[in-house]
C-alpha cells in the first residue's frame, strides 16, 4: 500500500480539473456538514460551561408565563445543598422603536443583585461597578457585547416601557459584565418594579423564575426533586430543571431542531457519496486499459483495488479538510450573529468534530468508490486491454 | 442547424449511472430547499388564509401580542357599544373579552413539553370566529371544561377528547374538539372566560378584546375610532394585520434552510460540471464529426448546454417527488408573538415545485455552461484525433 502512494497522488492530479471540481463539491458539502455538526454538538452534547452544571432554574409548572410567590425564595434556600437563590424575571417590554429596529430587542431581566452575584460567581464585573449596581436601585448592568453593540457608556439612560409588567422604568447603566454564555442581557433591580406597583396589588409579590446554585453537581437531581416535591400541594406548583435543559426548551421552541439537523446532514452525506462515487466511476471507466497494463506489469487485483480506493480517499479527505476549514469560518460567523439562543455562542469546530469529519470523509471516499474499484480490479487483463473508452 | 434533441436524450440514457448519480445529487439539494419552503409556505398559508379583515383585535397601547397585553372589564363595557360592531340574532354586539395564557404540555414531538395558548372567552367569541365543533360539545360556564383545536388534539396526548389537564386551581376536562380550519384556534385551547380568569387569579387582569365589524369599510373606521379614543388607551388592528406579523415565526428556519440549500447548490453545480466535462471529453470525436457534418459551433454549444439542463430537470423533478410526501404532514413551530406552538401542515404547492425546478435548472445552467463552451471551442482536427 505504502509504495503505491506516489502513484495514487499522480493519478489524483492527472485530470486536474475533475479533481478540483470534485474537491470543491465535497468541500462545499463538508463546510455545511461541519457547521451543522458543530451546531448539533453545541445544542445537545456540549459540556456545561463552568459553573453552569451547578445551576438550576425553577419555574411555575404550568408554564413560564405564570408567576410564583416571591416567598418561595426563603423555602428554596432552606433545601439542603442549595447555596444561593436569586429571583429572575423576564421583563419583556419595549426599548425605543424595537418594532422597527430589531437591534433594539435584547433580553432584559429584573433580579436581586446581591443574590444574582451569589448564584453566578463567574460573572466578571469591576468591583466599583458591582458596588454601584448594588447601591443604585435604578442601576442596571449590561453584557459587554450588548453594550458595545448599542454603543452604551456608563451613565447611559435606558428607558423601558413595560408590557407584562405594566410599569415604565428609567434605568441608568452603572456597569458592564462579562460571562461566557450570556453577555447580551440587561439586568436591573426587581425592587424597582415591585415599588412601582400599588401597595395592595397582587402582582407585587409574584416572580417568574428562581435561579439556584447548588454545592455540587451530584446534588442537582436531588435538589430539583426536593424543590418540586415541597411545592406539590401549593397553589403554584413548580418545575425545576438544570440551566442547560431550561435553555434547550427554548431551542425546541423553534421546531424539532434535532430532526431538522439530522435530516439535512443525512441528505448532505448522501450527496457527497454520490459525487465521489460518480467521479471515481468516471475515472475508472476512462482508465480501463491502464488497469490492464498495470496487471500485465504484475500488479495484483488487490493492489489495483487499493490504488483506486486510495485515490478516492485522497480526493475525499482533501475535500473534507478544505470543507472543515470553511466550516470554521462559518462557525465564527454564527458566533458573531444574533444570540437566538445561548448555545449558538458555543458553535466551534472542536478537535472531535474535525476528527469525526475527516473520518467521515475517509469512510465516504472508500465506500463510494468500492464498487467501481472492485469491478476494475476483477476485470480480466484481456477485456481490460481491449476496452476502447 | 440544430442538433436533434434526441441526441442528448440518448446520451443521457447511455450513461445512465452517471446521469442518475448527478441527477440524484441535484434532487437532494432541491428536496432540502423544497422541504424548508413547504414549511414556511404552510405556516404562511395557514396564517394568511384564516385572517378576516372584519375581525378586530383590541389590545393595550404598545402591546404586540395578546399574551403581553392587558385590558380591564371597564374598557370592555366602553368598547362594546361602539357603533359599527356587528350584532347577533338576539341583537347583542359581537364582542368578546378574553384572557390568554400559555400552558406547557408534553407533545408527540417533545416530552419536555411545548407551550400551548389557552384562551378564556365569552360566548360571542365563538360566533365571532364562526367556530364549529368537530366532536363533543362546548364548555359550560362555571365548569372546568375545555374545547381544544384539532391541531392540539392531534399533537398533545393529554388534550384529546375526554382527557384532563391540570392548571389553575384544579383539573379541567376536554369536552370538545373544534374544527377551525387552518386558523389560529386550531392550535389553541378554549375555556369559559370567568372560569379561566378565576383559576388564574386574574379576574381583572384580562388580555384583549375581539369584535366583528358590520363590513370591511366599517371595520376601518371602527379601528380608527378605537385608536383615537383617549379614554380607552387601547389600540385596534384587524386580524389580517395581526396574523401577518406572526408569519415571521418561521424566519429562523427559513434562513437556515435557504442558506443550507444555497451551499448544497454550489456543490451540486460543481458535480454537474464534472459530469458534463466528462461527457464532453468522452465525445470529443463525436463533436469533431458533428462539426465536419456542418453543425456550427453555436449548435454544439446549445446542444451540450441543453443536455445539462435536461440532466438538471430530471434532478429537479426527482427532488419534487422526494419532497412531495411532506405535503399535508402536520408540524409545529414556535410562534414568536404568542410564545406558543402553532400547528400547521407542510404545503408543497405548484408554486413551490416550480421554484424547485427553476433552482435545479440554475444548477444545471451553471454546471453546463463551461463544459459546453469548451466543446464548442474544440478545433475540428484535434477533436477528431482525440481518443
Amino acid at each position: 500500500m505504502i509504495r503505491h502512494i506516489p502513484l495514487i497522488f499522480k493519478n489524483a492530479i492527472r485530470n486536474r480539473r475533475r479533481t478540483l471540481l470534485t474537491v470543491a463539491s465535497i468541500a462545499a458539502s463538508f463546510a455545511l456538514l461541519g457547521t451543522l455538526a458543530a451546531m448539533y454538538r453545541a445544542l445537545f452534547w456540549s459540556d456545561p460551561v463552568p459553573g453552569q452544571e451547578l445551576r438550576l432554574m425553577t419555574r411555575h409548572r404550568v408554564s413560564l408565563t405564570q408567576s410564583m410567590p416571591a416567598s418561595y425564595e426563603q423555602k428554596i434556600r432552606a433545601v439542603p445543598g442549595v447555596q444561593a437563590v436569586s429571583i429572575v424575571n423576564w421583563f419583556g417590554g419595549t426599548y425605543k422603536d424595537e418594532q422597527r429596529d430589531r437591534s433594539n430587542m435584547f433580553a432584559r431581566f429584573s433580579t436581586d443583585p446581591a443574590n444574582f452575584f451569589e448564584v453566578r460567581p463567574d460573572v466578571k464585573i469591576a468591583e466599583d461597578q458591582k458596588q454601584a449596581f448594588l447601591r443604585n436601585r435604578r442601576g442596571a448592568i449590561a453584557g459587554k457585547t450588548l453594550a458595545a453593540k448599542k454603543g452604551w457608556r456608563i451613565g447611559e439612560r435606558i428607558n423601558l416601557t413595560g408590557d407584562i409588567w405594566p410599569v415604565n422604568l428609567e434605568l441608568e447603566l452603572v456597569g458592564t459584565y462579562e460571562e461566557a454564555t450570556d453577555d447580551e442581557s440587561l439586568y436591573f433591580h426587581h425592587e424597582y418594579i415591585r415599588e412601582s406597583f400599588p401597595q395592595r396589588s397582587a402582582r407585587r409579590d409574584l416572580v417568574g423564575l428562581f435561579w439556584i446554585r447548588v454545592d455540587s453537581a451530584d446534588s442537582v437531581p436531588r435538589v430539583s426533586k426536593a424543590i418540586d416535591t415541597m411545592f406539590e400541594n401549593s397553589p403554584a406548583q413548580t418545575r425545576t430543571e438544570s440551566e442547560l435543559a431550561f435553555g434547550l426548551a427554548f431551542a425546541a421552541f423553534l421546531g424539532n431542531i434535532k430532526l431538522f439537523l439530522a435530516a439535512i446532514c443525512g441528505a448532505i452525506v448522501f450527496t457527497i457519496l454520490l459525487v465521489t462515487a460518480n467521479t471515481v466511476a468516471m475515472s475508472v471507466r476512462e482508465r480501463k486499459r491502464e488497469v490492464g497494463i498495470l496487471k500485465t506489469l504484475g500488479y495484483t487485483p488487490s493492489a489495483v483495488l487499493s490504488i483506486i480506493l486510495g485515490e478516492a480517499a485522497v480526493i475525499s479527505v482533501l475535500g473534507g479538510a478544505l470543507g472543515l476549514f470553511l466550516a470554521m469560518v462559518l462557525a465564527a460567523g454564527i458566533r458573531q450573529g444574533p444570540a437566538v439562543f445561548q448555545q449558538l455562542k458555543q458553535v466551534y469546530i472542536t478537535p472531535t468534530v474535525a476528527l469525526a469529519g475527516i473520518a467521515a470523509a475517509l469512510l465516504i471516499g472508500v465506500a463510494s468508490s468500492f464498487t467501481p474499484a472492485w469491478n476494475a480490479s476483477r476485470t480480466p487483463i484481456l477485456t481490460a486491454l481491449r476496452a476502447t473508452d | 442547424m440544430r442538433i436533434p434533441f434526441s441526441y442528448n436524450i440518448r446520451n443521457l440514457v447511455v450513461r445512465k449511472t452517471t446521469t442518475i448519480m448527478t441527477a440524484l445529487g441535484i434532487a437532494l439539494t432541491v428536496a432540502v430547499l423544497l422541504s424548508v419552503l413547504a414549511l414556511v409556505n404552510g405556516l404562511q398559508t395557514s396564517l394568511r388564509s384564516s385572517g378576516d379583515p372584519k375581525r378586530i383585535l383590541v389590545m393595550r397601547k404598545g402591546a404586540t401580542a395578546e399574551l403581553t397585553s392587558g385590558v380591564t372589564r371597564q374598557a370592555f363595557q366602553d368598547l362594546k357599544f361602539k357603533p359599527g360592531i356587528a350584532r347577533d340574532s338576539a341583537g347583542q354586539p359581537l364582542a368578546s373579552l378574553e384572557i390568554v395564557t400559555v400552558i406547557n404540555l408534553p407533545s408527540v414531538d417533545s416530552e419536555a413539553g411545548m407551550n400551548v395558548t389557552t384562551r378564556g372567552l365569552l360566548q360571542p367569541g365563538i360566533e365571532i370566529r364562526n367556530l364549529k365543533l368537530a366532536e363533543g360539545r362546548w364548555f359550560e360556564s362555571g365548569r372546568r371544561e375545555l374545547v381544544v383545536g384539532k391541531g392540539i388534539a392531534a399533537r398533545y396526548p393529554d388534550a384529546r377528547l375526554g382527557g384532563t389537564l391540570k392548571f389553575g386551581k384544579g383539573e379541567w376536562t376536554v369536552v370538545g374538539v373544534v374544527d377551525a380550519g387552518t386558523g389560529p384556534i386550531n392550535s389553541e385551547i378554549l375555556g369559559d372566560l370567568n372560569q379561566v380568569a378565576g383559576d388564574l387569579n386574574r379576574m381583572e387582569g384580562l388580555s384583549a378584546m375581539w369584535l366583528v365589524a358590520e363590513d370591511e369599510i366599517t371595520a376601518k373606521s371602527l379601528i380608527n375610532s378605537i385608536n383615537d379614543d383617549v379614554k380607552l388607551t387601547a389600540q385596534a388592528k384587524s386580524e389580517v394585520e395581526y396574523l401577518e406579523a406572526q408569519t415571521s415565526s418561521a424566519a429562523p428556519i427559513q434562513f437556515i434552510g435557504i442558506f443550507v440549500s444555497l451551499i448544497m447548490a454550489v456543490g451540486s453545480s460543481f458535480a454537474a460540471m464534472n459530469t458534463m466535462y466528462a461527457a464532453v471529453s468522452r465525445r470529443a470525436r463525436e463533436v469533431g464529426t458533428l462539426r465536419v457534418l456542418g453543425f456550427s459551433k453555436g449548435s454544439i454549444l446549445t446542444s451540450f448546454f441543453l443536455e445539462s439542463l435536461v440532466l438538471a430537470l430530471v434532478g429537479g423533478v426527482l427532488g419534487c417527488l422526494l419532497a412531495l410526501p411532506l405535503n399535508g404532514l402536520t408540524t409545529g413551530v414556535g410562534n414568536n408573538l404568542t410564545f406558543s406552538e402553532i400547528a400547521f401542515n407542510f404545503r408543497v404547492g405548484p408554486d413551490t415545485m416550480a421554484t424547485g425546478i427553476v433552482f435545479a435548472l440554475v444548477m444545471g445552467a451553471l454546471g453546463g455552461l463551461f463544459p459546453a463552451r469548451s466543446a464548442a471551442r474544440k478545433e475540428i482536427l484535434t477533436a477528431l484525433r482525440e481518443i
